[in-house]
């Protein structure tokens, strides 16, 4: 658990680049943290493993302060990840991964054991990429070398800033649903660094947005879509909200809350989609094919009943009635 | 022809003098280098922490480089005299050193401050000391600089090791000045060729050690 107590951050100058920030991190949680450029969520992040110092407030990890521990082993026992990937161009891919052991003085059998379990993990081949160095290797791959070293002491905390950034956007959704499969695995406590609304909404447990250093909301993304609590909220998060919180449901939930559709009576040659889908990325492929209804197919791709978007509109009005009044945006959409 | 008979009997017969006067070169140059490297390095790397300091010293080493090698090396003469060393090898050892020093400190300096500061981020975001940064990510990424300074201070002082005969520190420049006063330019051709032939062997050793000690990472 990671607890920010009237976190600040001043800068020479005065400028406050953090301000009275308030909030908890749940063990195995990813928070993303969300905002535009300058807004105080990288130099945040960084007062964790106190690359930056704290002017007044406090962190505490599992309620010690940081400020008592020994900066060096802090960090040593924080996994970080950054844009660029900060992988060494000096050091093999193996060093490269178990730097942190290498400090920790971990024998070598274990180190390269360990090396072994994590290039596993992140799919890369152990003996095929040992010797090989960074530039080698693609900018997807050294972004996975890049966790894989963050993870190498099995830290109970990852930071991670803008990590999937730089790269091409097929690349980076590929390695952010990588990455939730092995935060699934490994079940870490994360500082996400992201200005990406549709990133914070896929990957977060929850999302702090951000503004010149004050937390604007802190919620999970479903209740910061459809409740922003200021303008500044629902303007980041954007007019489109609705379809965005659409990402945050599959057609399961659909199935649940108000079942399928029957099966077309004539031959069918359109689409199927999986169950796993999420409505966003089903509406769109109903929409772009033009037709009434796509097939669903379960696990075993067998074909379990059809979506339409009269269905979609009835699970969002009925998901929306459940939580809330019907003041909501929904109500205008849905009738 | 003619000429060149005479300068293939000249060498031969006097062959172990320029072997002897080469041998001196070196040394005088090689070892004036081992310092010159042992001080000019941590230096360089010293005052990647101390900006204030940093300045000073590449303007003086700056200064130290424009005054002419024949100058520095009667300079060195009155003041090596307090210690009864005033001309042979003690004031060209250290006038050599001397001029090393720009180029080496000035290289070092420059290719520790210009690592990338992704790589330092994440050296002190890891974990690492001061110490563990400097050996296993600074260092490694900033020898093939640090090194082209070696190569230059190296080169170039095997150029003005042979105005330190002047001073009587021997090397091959008493090959040239000899010729100069006799006005024979076997000898002239023999000192200036030999002093050329060094550089380029010295030069190619160190690139050799430059691609030993630099990682395969960085130049593939």
């Amino acid at each position: 658990m990671i607890k920010f107590d009237h976190v600040t951050k001043m800068f020479q100058g005065g400028a406050k680049a953090v301000d009275d920030v308030n909030f908890t991190v749940e063990d195995g949680d990813i928070v993303v943290l969300l905002g535009p450029s300058g807004c105080g969520k990288t130099t945040l992040l960084r007062m964790v493993n106190r690359l930056e110092s704290i002017t007044s407030g406090d962190i505490s990890i599992d309620n010690k302060s940081i400020k008592r521990l020994n900066d060096i082993e802090l960090r040593r026992a924080i996994g970080y990840v950054i844009q660029s990937n900060g992988l060494f161009p000096n050091m093999t891919i193996e060093s490269n991964v178990t730097i942190v052991p290498q400090l920790l003085r971990w024998d070598a059998k274990k180190r390269h054991n360990r090396y072994k379990e994590l290039m596993q993990l992140i799919g890369l081949d152990p003996e095929k990429y040992a010797k090989r160095y960074p530039h080698e290797l693609s900018g997807g791959q050294q972004q996975r070398v890049g966790v894989a070293r963050a993870l190498a002491a099995d830290p109970p905390i990852l930071l991670m800033d803008e990590p999937f950034g730089a790269l091409d956007p097929i690349i980076r959704e590929k390695l952010q649903d990588e990455f939730l499969q092995i935060q699934t695995e490994v079940k870490k406590t994360i500082l996400f660094v992201s200005h990406d609304i549709d990133e914070a909404i896929k990957m977060g447990d929850k999302i702090a947005l951000l503004r010149d250093g004050k937390i604007m909301q802190y919620d999970r993304p479903a209740d910061l879509l459809t409740h922003p609590k200021n303008d500044f909220v629902s303007q980041f998060i954007g007019e489109d909200r609705m379809i965005k919180g659409l990402s945050l449901h599959t057609i399961k939930d659909l199935l649940r809350e108000v079942g399928l559709a029957e099966m077309p009576h004539q031959h069918y040659d359109g689409k199927t989609v999986a169950g796993s889908q999420n409505l966003r990325n089903t509406l769109s492929i109903l929409m772009n094919q033009g037709a009434e209804q796509v097939i669903v197919t379960d696990h075993n791709e067998q074909e379990i009943g059809a979506v339409t978007i009269d269905l979609i509109q009835r699970y969002i009005a009925k998901q929306i009635k459940g939580k809330t009044d019907a003041s909501l945006p929904f109500e205008r959409v849905v009738r | 022809m003619n000429w060149l008979n005479d300068w293939i009997t000249y060498i031969t017969i006097d062959l172990s003098h320029i072997l002897n006067l080469t041998m001196e070169h070196v040394e005088l140059v090689g070892l004036s280098a081992i310092v010159a490297i042992a001080i000019g390095v941590p230096l360089g790397i010293y005052l990647t922490t101390n900006e204030a300091l940093a300045g000073t010293v590449l303007q003086a080493t700056s200064i130290i480089m424009t005054i002419p090698s024949i100058a520095l090396f009667g300079i060195m003469i009155p003041v090596f005299s307090l210690i009864n060393q005033g001309i042979g090898f003690v004031p060209a050892f250290i006038a050599l050193i001397l001029y090393s020093q720009l180029p080496i400190i000035r290289n070092t300096y420059t290719a520790i401050k210009n690592v990338n500061p992704d790589l330092k981020d994440a050296a002190i975001g890891i974990g690492m000391k001061p110490i563990q940064r400097l050996v296993r990510v600074e260092i490694p990424n900033a020898i093939p600089i640090i090194m082209a300074g070696v190569r230059t201070s190296v080169v170039m002082n095997i150029g003005i090791g042979a105005i330190a005969s002047f001073i009587g520190a021997g090397g091959l420049g008493v090959l040239i000045n000899q010729g100069i006063t006799r006005s024979d330019e076997k000898l002239i051709v023999t000192g200036a060729l030999a002093v050329s032939v060094l550089a380029i062997i010295a030069d190619a050793i160190l690139w050799i050690v430059q691609k030993l000690l630099t990682s395969r990472g960085l130049t593939d």
